[in-house]
């Protein structure tokens, strides 16, 4: 083992606890016929391991929420399948024991999937998932998935899908450390929502020992098996300097020296209103309302969107909402469906959706209107994917059309950030999102864990894409936030707002950090770490020229 | 035994969502279904596995089965699924 593992660092922090692995395969069933010959209470024994399965796939959807259980609804019904249970009953009958029945029934349709074409890789894997927690069962070993501990543990897997981490118990995981994934994998995104350290993309990690201790640290992505004392002791009043800043964090973003940079959260809906409050968001950067819309056969009634964003408009003093962010990766039920599109993520999607479909954006526009009727509520709206000035002066009129005062643009596509001197005479505002816009900046999937580096807030061409977009925005006299992740990273704060982004906004729980590192420094200081940052030639060179302009943050452990 | 014979026309097949949103309507009724592509045996329309398994695609046609009272109205309803004017 070296003394150092290195991958890419995703959520800051440092952590030190022992490693739980995921576990890994389940063991194949032994082949031959059972030796005990009741077949009929072998049968029950694994139609009972499969149901068991499909209500425990759908309990997880149901906790987990929003997309994830959809998927896992989907991955019950495989559990229950009736066609599968025949085979399984007829295996048995042959004279195979449960275990072995089940393993065999599954691959049965395993090989007639796999023949099956391109839409079913993913389904392969799901199935392969789900006949090993039914042969789990029926074995009496342990079920794949998030390990069970009683002390706190740092949790180690190839890569986490929603449905292993749709049950973990915040307070059981300390950091999280995946071999795959980038800064925008799921791994990513639920560490920065908990708050705790994560590092993806670290090539090594399943060679760690269960039981291991290590100290993880998010911000360099470094992970250091075995730790000293004295690197522990360091890890530990790190970890105390952050729950103190946790515990601090109230009041309105500024820096030190009195320079406001409103804090906001991102929402999914009005389930994530709570956590919001709590960790004091003063309003809603990004409310996403793709929930109301995948899923279904027919178009959500203007009426049922109205009350759902009343909801969410009665929560806050000011809420952002985007309009339906959709295209050929996420196809909508109740509309034809998209022409063929190799790559949906440069096709008919987000604003260019409503191109052959204006109603839908219409109605969404009305539903809103009506929604903030006699609140007290700033209501911005904006729309994803808006491409150039046309686009934006045909949305801005939508939003005028429908009674809405406030409507801006989101920046998500290069050329909306070269030209976003020509957006801005157009909108009222922007919002930049900054996962798509690197996407598109690099040519580099958001979800190809290979390319997990081009993924990395801090590469400098994305800071200089920040830096035209919120130039513009401020020439202009118009509001430049930032919705992306990248908001979340305490540093990148400070960027950010150096570049001349006006508002942030992420998950509720980072909220109290960037805060924090707002709070420890002055405008003037944040300016230096953006200069600093894009004179850097890479990612972690912008980082590291960032945080040396920023003493403030490592006396805060963050 | 009545039967439907439409074109797939739901971009992904009947695969993804369409697929399951097919198996949950074709569960929800007490009838024997089933589902087939030209030339092939019919598949018990209640099983995902063996609907993915049939790989009907965009454009190609299915051939829908089903037996009892109220079949007619079963078969407009999955048919529908599948086809843009429901879509």
């Amino acid at each position: 083992m070296p003394d150092v593992l290195r991958g890419t660092g995703v959520s800051p922090g440092v952590a030190a606890g022992p490693v739980r692995t995921m576990s890994g395969a389940v063991p194949e069933p032994p082949a031959g016929r059972r030796s005990a010959g009741d077949a009929a209470a072998e049968r029950a024994r694994a139609l009972a391991a499969l149901d068991s399965v499909g209500a425990d796939l759908e309990e997880r959807g149901a906790r987990a929420g929003g997309e994830a259980r959809e998927v896992l609804a989907a991955q019950a019904m495989m559990a229950r399948d009736p066609g599968l249970a025949g085979v399984v009953t007829d295996r048995i009958d042959e004279g195979l024991s449960a275990p072995r029945a089940v393993y065999e029934a599954f691959n049965t349709f395993r090989a007639a999937l796999a023949r099956a074409g391109e839409y079913m890789a993913a389904r392969v894997a799901d199935l392969d998932d789900i006949r090993d927690r039914a042969v789990a069962i029926l074995l009496g070993v342990a079920a794949p998935g998030v390990p069970d501990s009683d002390e706190p543990f740092v949790l180690v897997a190839r890569d986490l899908a929603p449905a292993d981490t749709a049950l973990l118990d915040p307070a059981k995981v300390l950091a999280f450390v995946t071999r795959d994934g980038g800064p925008t994998s799921h791994t990513a995104i639920l560490a920065r929502a908990m708050g705790v350290p994560a590092i993806v993309a670290c090539g090594d990690c399943m060679d760690l020992g269960d039981g291991t201790m290590v100290l993880v640290d998010g911000t360099s992505g470094e992970v250091r098996p075995d730790p000293t004392e004295q690197e522990l002791a360091a890890a530990q009043a790190e970890a105390e300097a952050r729950a103190a800043v946790l515990g601090a964090g109230t009041g309105p973003g500024a820096t030190a020296d009195g320079h406001r940079v409103p804090l906001l959260a991102n929402i999914g809906g009005p389930k994530d209103i709570e956590a919001a409050l709590s960790c004091g968001a003063e309003g809603v950067g990004l409310f996403r309302t793709e929930f109301l819309f995948l899923g279904r056969t027919t178009a959500p009634s203007e009426e049922e969107q109205e009350s759902v964003y009343r909801a969410v408009l009665e929560a806050f003093p000011s809420v952002v909402v985007r309009t339906l962010d959709a295209g050929a990766d996420k196809p909508l039920g109740f509309l034809p469906p998209p022409d063929d599109e190799p790559n949906p993520a440069l096709g008919e999607r987000g604003l260019r959706l409503f191109h052959s479909h204006p109603g839908v954006l219409t109605g969404q526009l009305r539903a809103l209107a009506r929604a903030a009727e006699g609140l007290d509520v700033r209501l911005q709206v904006m729309a994803p994917m808006v491409t150039d000035a046309e686009e934006t002066r045909s949305f801005v009129a939508a939003c005028r059309a429908a009674g809405l005062s406030r409507a801006g643009v989101m920046i998500e596509i290069p050329a909306a950030a070269l030209r976003a001197g020509d957006l801005a005479a157009e909108a009222d505002f922007f919002s930049l999102g900054t996962n798509d816009l690197a996407q598109y900046a690099f040519a580099a999937d958001r979800q190809i864990s290979g390319l997990a580096r081009f993924q990395d807030p801090w590469q400098p061409a994305l800071l200089d894409l920040v830096a035209l977009a919120a130039g513009a925005a401020g020439a202009a006299g118009k509001d430049c936030g930032v919705c992306g992740e990248a908001a979340a990273d305490p540093a990148l704060g400070c960027v950010l707002t150096g570049l001349g982004v006006t508002s942030l906004s992420m998950s509720a729980r980072a909220l109290p950090r960037v805060r924090a590192a707002l709070a420890a420094h002055t405008l003037d200081q944040c300016r230096k770490a953006a200069e600093a940052a894009r004179r850097a030639t890479d990612a972690d060179g912008a980082r590291t020229a960032a945080r040396a302009e920023l003493p403030g943050l490592d006396p805060l452990g963050l | 035994m009545a039967e439907r014979r439409v074109r797939v026309e739901t971009k992904v097949g009947l695969h993804a969502r369409p697929a399951a949103l097919f198996v949950q309507a074709a569960t929800r009724t007490p009838l024997d279904v089933t589902v087939a592509k030209q030339g092939k045996d019919p598949v018990n329309a209640k099983s995902i596995l063996s609907v993915l398994a049939l790989d009907a695609q965009n454009g190609e046609e299915i051939v829908i089965r089903a037996e009892g009272d109220g079949a007619d109205a079963v078969l407009e309803e999955l048919a529908g699924l599948v086809t843009e004017s429901s879509a």
